[in-house]
């Protein structure tokens, strides 16, 4: 129910998916063709250089932004509802103390879902082609999944902690910073020791490599366990973050 | 719906309250009785709400015994969910849907079931004249169809007990009428309703019994009747087109007021006819023209005077913000 809700806000109020789709899609067509052909030429042993090379190393890291990008638009709507009437209601009616927030980050993973096959739809159009087998895309998205799952729950925490609509939108701005810190758009070896060391270590960088490596054929077996981890991790603290702070929403606010 | 007149569909005893260091509520007892309308007065910042709010389970009390429906809100906060409708101060819709949808919502998350929700939605949406705005967006909704809407969506499950946290602030006077009327028929339902509100009119209106909240306390309760007889103030007033008139009449009656710049003459006394007469008929002995007559009772703002020591006119909202409708 809480999800048939959030779904049809969505489709009443199109401009957010819309929006959510456009960021990625605009990083896509200006990474490849504005420093696409720059880029390519510097990635050595990826492929044969060029714009094609830098198009095929980027969609991964696309995907990845994408995920990210969409779940900022949990926070906005988790917020929204937060500072409105309504969820005192549903906070005194008989109902599962979880099913609002379930119902926002399910509706907003199928949201994500959708937006992703929209961006991977302008990555094929501009000529991303890619090997993998079925079953490999099958655990790409899976991967892909998991992670925005994680910070779909992250975000709704967010948006949970947030005092204001304003405020919701902007904290959750560092998960579209991080994508660029990680091996999404460079490989992180082009990157100076210190910052290196961060994007090595930080949750971004496994799972990209692992998409990556699921859909161009690069090694994956050092990165898909830390994805997988990492991805649980968040998704289990925030859940439980996000549950702690619906719980005791309000409790200290007079009158 | 069991209608149990020996039971209390609300119970508070001691209930304290306080955020940080501001103490909000300080050892607060109710009662109110099944079927009836209880009010709960005061002054902004009186705690009124933080009362609802610890009575429909959304905030713990720091102490106190609180039993709504003969559940008790801490250890049984599910049943009493299952028991009451809240609509409170801020409209508890959702303004992304229409208003059926908003209905249709709560309907299903009360487990009505298909029929017996699509049923019970076209009632509601009858009943509070709805239905030509049922497929509209709330965006294109009056701040009066908000507000029926929100009461309309509390009713949906069939609640016993309804709180209804200032239900008619800023409403326009007709919209206002028309809540009170929705209110009354409530109650002939057999439901409860706790009502809190800083409109000494609406309590007078509508309240079975009202208790006067100010600084966390309970200053005085009873029916409006009993609190307008605790309070002197009663009289008649009477108004002299000449000053020897008055004067005549002053010498006449004992304990009377006289203003000698308005040749107004102030008779304590009650509203019955039986003082009125022997007032007038002294005066038509004495051959004593009275120009006007007017009687004034007591009201629920002589009340509050009394009991809280400030004005009821500081009491009422200056302007009161709107809530923020948030649109797409």
């Amino acid at each position: 129910m809480m999800l048939r809700r959030n779904l049809k806000h969505q489709l009443r109020y199109p401009s957010l998916t819309v929006m959510l789709a456009g960021i990625p899609i605009v990083f896509l067509l200006l990474f490849v063709y504005v420093f696409g052909g720059q880029l390519g030429t510097g990635l050595g042993g990826h492929g044969t250089g060029g714009r094609g090379a830098y198009l095929t190393y980027v969609v991964p890291g696309i995907l990845i932004i994408t995920v990210a990008s969409a779940a900022l638009g949990t926070a906005i709507s988790v917020a929204t509802d937060m500072t409105g009437g309504i969820i005192d209601r549903f906070r005194t009616m008989a109902i599962s103390r979880g099913a609002v927030l379930t119902g926002h980050v399910i509706g907003s993973l199928l949201q994500t879902l959708a937006v992703l096959v929209l961006v991977l739809g302008v990555s094929l159009a501009i000529g991303f082609r890619s090997h993998a087998s079925a079953l490999e895309w099958l655990a790409a998205a899976g991967v892909l999944a998991l992670f925005a799952f994680a910070l779909i729950w992250l975000s709704a925490a967010l948006g949970m902690a947030a005092k204001s609509v304003e405020t919701a939108s902007n904290t959750p701005m560092f998960l579209t910073l991080l994508p660029f810190l990680s091996s999404g758009f460079v490989p992180t070896a082009s990157m100076p020791a210190g910052l290196r060391q961060f994007a090595e270590y930080e949750p971004f960088t496994p799972v990209t490599q692992t998409v990556r490596g699921l859909l161009t054929g690069s090694p994956i077996a050092a990165h898909a366990i830390p994805a997988i981890a990492w991805s649980a991790g968040i998704a289990l603290a925030s859940y439980l973050w996000a549950v702690r702070l619906y719980n005791r929403r309000r409790a200290a606010e007079p009158n | 719906m069991t209608i149990n007149p020996a039971r209390p569909a609300i119970s508070a005893q001691a209930v304290r309250k306080s955020f940080g260091e501001h103490i909000v509520l300080d050892g607060v007892d109710l009662t109110a009785a099944e079927g009836t309308i209880f009010s709960l007065l005061g002054p902004n910042g009186a705690g009124k709400t933080t009362m609802v709010r610890i009575l429909s389970t959304l905030i713990p009390a720091d102490g106190g015994d609180i039993r709504v429906g003969g559940h008790d809100v801490v250890t049984d906060p599910d049943a009493v969910r299952a028991l009451i409708g809240v609509t409170g101060q801020f409209s508890a819709v959702d303004n992304y849907l229409t208003g059926e949808e908003n209905l249709r919502l709560m309907a299903d998350l009360r487990h009505l079931g298909r029929a017996a929700g699509r049923r019970r939605i076209a009632e509601l949406l009858e009943r509070f004249d709805l239905t030509g705005a049922a497929r509209k967006p709330l965006s294109t909704y009056s701040g009066g169809m908000r507000r029926r809407l929100d009461l309309a969506m509390t009713l949906v499950g069939n609640p016993s007990v309804i709180f209804l946290d200032e239900p008619t602030t800023g409403l326009d006077p007709r919209s206002r009428r028309t809540m009170w009327q929705i209110i009354r028929e409530l109650v002939t339902d057999g439901v409860t309703i706790f009502l809190t509100t800083q409109y000494l009119d609406e309590a007078d209106q509508l309240a079975d019994y009202l208790a006067v909240l100010d600084h966390g306390r309970i200053v005085a309760e009873g029916t409006p009747a009993e609190l307008k007889r605790r309070i002197p103030g009663g009289h008649i007033q009477l108004q002299f087109a000449e000053p020897d008139a008055l004067r005549a009449a002053v010498s006449m009656i004992p304990n009377a007021t006289p203003d000698d710049d308005q040749l107004i003459l102030q008779v304590p006394g009650d509203d019955s006819i039986a003082s009125l007469r022997r007032v007038l008929d002294e005066l038509d002995d004495a051959r004593i023209d009275v120009e006007h007559l007017s009687i004034h009772t007591p009201d629920l703002d002589d009340v509050f005077f009394a009991v809280t020591g400030h004005a009821a006119a500081a009491i009422e909202p200056t302007t009161r913000q709107e809530e923020e409708v948030l649109q797409p």
